[in-house]
């Protein structure tokens, strides 16, 4: 085995995103380090508006105008990302990193079927046929348990669940390396989500993807993720393992998270 | 439930949608299946249940953005397919009001924040100058959203939960009698998810507003909820009060839908997937059908009998 193996998939350095906004310059992410290993579960969470996004989309180099990448580092694999040109970048994303945005469920193109989505990045990857695409898609609907016959639907044709799940089949389409997940699953019901993260798991295991998972709900994020990370404007105020982080908070904003997380009791008949 | 304080009656209600894709055949899916349910009048009433189950489309319904297969909704005693007058449609417009599951479909990227707030209070309360001002803050301090940061900002310079803030805010503008919440809280950090939860609680209680609560997230249902209605492939399966409901299960998909809250102390593994899954694949199986005879379990705990014909 080679040295690069033991290293980080991902190792991000003193990343500082500023907006740059008629009212003047506002940075959103303040410098932040992190990484994430092969196969690893980085869970992301904190305060609303605290730039968990804004991560995101940097790290897949999405991030638009007026947003940009002031200071700082991201290498994913070996590759420097920011150093990317623009032909690399557009073959790098989806086939060695994806991502299921926030609000995924209207990142569908609406005048589109289900099939020709999976179809556009499948055919542009990979140059596979229409059919075996057809094939691909058809593989991907079933594991997320919908029916194949629904890929000629348009998106505004399916539930907000079944739009949530087309996207993050759409995301493993391409076997990546680095999967980045905002909040993927908010629009399902607990049944089907838990589903899916165990068949992702799985998926997982099988072909050793990592993923940054940025979700608002902190016992699902206890469940999924390796490691979480706190952030908190625009700062990660800390990262520890998953179980040291949910028994022993040490900062005084994850604990005030869990504090406000409302409980399911039950009192049994 | 008595009779007198029913805000919103829904009888029999079914919806189907015909799908005709360009490839493959056409087929129906029946999104509602003969739901009959009620909501008085300052009381919130959470629906949850299965993705797909028809959920947001019982919203949908209600705020009459398409008109029923079969069956009634009632509003204040009076069938919302009848109203024909302009102002009668504009009055049950600003008396039910929706917020939508996704906050980003709701704003006019074009706009400001101030914008989306004033419309509302100028047509449906009228309010113009300082008054229209003072209101614009007041609802946005009610949903804890810095009036002097927030104002001149566009829908895209926010975060997702801070445009979802402004949705609630722009429902609460119009002062309407029953708000139909779809999943509003979910891209919500928890702390700002439990402060808008207690400004609806607030809302109910000290404006009577009534709300139709739509969620997957059980926990908040039991926390705002007088009652709860668990769905299933268009039908209600069971409903009650929530703590009746949730401390004592009856329906399979109910049970198991409970036993999937994320519990921090479970870990999710690939090799348990299949256990999970198949248990799953099994409630369903006997789910599937539609059922039609209804056991009242305890008093006010109604449960649809799985295997009987509907
Ligand atoms: N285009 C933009 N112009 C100016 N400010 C922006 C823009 N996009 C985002 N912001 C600001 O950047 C900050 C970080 O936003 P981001 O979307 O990353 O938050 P988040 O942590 O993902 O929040 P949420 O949990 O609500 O999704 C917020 O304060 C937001 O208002
Ligand atoms: N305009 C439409 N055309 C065709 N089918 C539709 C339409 N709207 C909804 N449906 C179908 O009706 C069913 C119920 O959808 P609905 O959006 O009400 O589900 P839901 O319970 O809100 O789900 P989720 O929890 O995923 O949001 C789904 O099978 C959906 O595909
Ligand atoms: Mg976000
Ligand atoms: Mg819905």
């Amino acid at each position: 085995m080679t040295s690069t193996i033991q290293k980080p998939l991902v190792e991000v350095r003193g990343l500082k995103v500023d907006f740059l906004t008629a009212k003047g310059l506002f940075t959103a992410v303040k410098g932040v380090d992190f990484t994430i290993d092969r196969g690893e579960v980085l869970g992301l969470a904190g305060e609303s508006g605290s730039g968990k996004s804004t991560i995101a989309l940097a790290l897949m180099r999405l991030h638009r105008p007026p947003a940009i990448i002031s200071e700082g580092s991201i290498t994913v694999d070996g590759e420097d990302v920011l150093a990317m040109p623009e032909s690399r970048l557009r073959q790098w994303r989806w086939s060695s990193v994806s991502m299921v945005f926030q609000s995924a469920m209207n990142s569908l193109n609406p005048v589109l079927t289900i099939f020709e989505q999976f179809r556009d990045v499948i055919v542009q990857h990979t140059g596979k046929t229409r059919q075996q695409a057809r094939e691909r898609a058809e593989e991907l609907l079933t594991m997320i348990g919908i029916a194949p016959s629904r890929l000629d639907d348009y998106p505004h044709q399916l539930s907000g669940g079944m739009r949530q799940r087309v996207v993050l089949a759409i995301a493993l389409a391409l076997d990546p390396k680095l999967i980045i997940m905002d909040e993927p699953t908010t629009a399902l019901d607990v049944v089907v989500q838990r589903e899916i993260l165990e068949e992702i798991v799985a998926l997982k295991d099988k072909f050793g993807f990592a993923i940054l998972f940025i979700t608002h709900d902190l016992a699902l994020m206890g469940q999924f993720a390796d490691r979480i990370a706190i952030m908190l404007e625009g700062r990660l105020v800390e990262v520890a393992p998953s179980a040291q982080l949910i028994a022993n908070p040490q900062h005084d904003y994850t604990r005030r998270l869990w504090g406000s997380m409302p409980l399911l009791t039950r009192v049994p008949a | 439930m008595t009779q007198s304080n029913v805000l919103l009656r829904i009888e029999g209600a079914t919806k189907s949608f015909h799908l005709k894709p360009m490839f493959g055949a056409a087929h129906e899916v029946v999104a509602l299946n003969n739901i009959t349910i009620g909501i008085e009048a300052g009381k919130a009433l959470a629906v949850v249940g299965e993705s797909g189950s028809g959920k947001s489309t019982l919203g949908r319904a209600v705020t009459r953005l398409f008109p029923l297969t079969s069956g009634t909704i009632r509003f204040k005693g009076k069938d919302i397919a009848e109203l024909t007058s302009r102002a009668e449609k504009l009055s049950y417009l600003r008396s039910v009001q929706m917020v939508f599951q996704d906050p980003f479909s709701a704003l006019n990227p074009a706009h400001t924040i101030q914008h989306h707030l004033e419309r509302p209070l100028m047509l449906h309360r009228s309010l113009h100058g300082a008054a229209l001002v003072a209101a614009v803050r007041e609802v946005l301090a009610d949903v804890e959203l810095d009036p002097e940061v927030t104002l001149h900002k566009y829908p895209h310079e926010l975060s997702g939960g801070q445009r979802q803030r402004v949705n609630l805010a722009r429902a609460l503008a119009v002062g309407a009698e029953l708000i139909i919440a779809d999943e509003p809280t979910s891209m919500l950090d928890v702390s700002i998810r439990r402060s808008v939860l207690d400004l609806m609680r607030r809302m109910k209680e000290t404006r009577s507003i009534a709300f139709l609560y739509i969620t997957h997230d059980i926990a908040t249902a039991q926390f705002i909820a007088d009652d709860i209605a668990i769905m299933y492939a268009g039908q209600v399966v069971e409903w009650g009060k929530p703590e009746r409901v949730i401390g004592n299960p009856q329906h399979p998909y109910t049970k198991l839908l409970l036993s999937a809250v994320p519990d921090p102390n479970v870990r999710l593994d690939g090799g348990g997937s299949k256990a999970f899954a198949r248990e799953a694949e099994a409630v369903r199986a006997i789910c599937r059908t539609a059922s039609g005879s209804v056991l009242e379990t305890e008093p006010g705990h109604f449960v649809r009998q799985v295997g009987s014909v509907a």
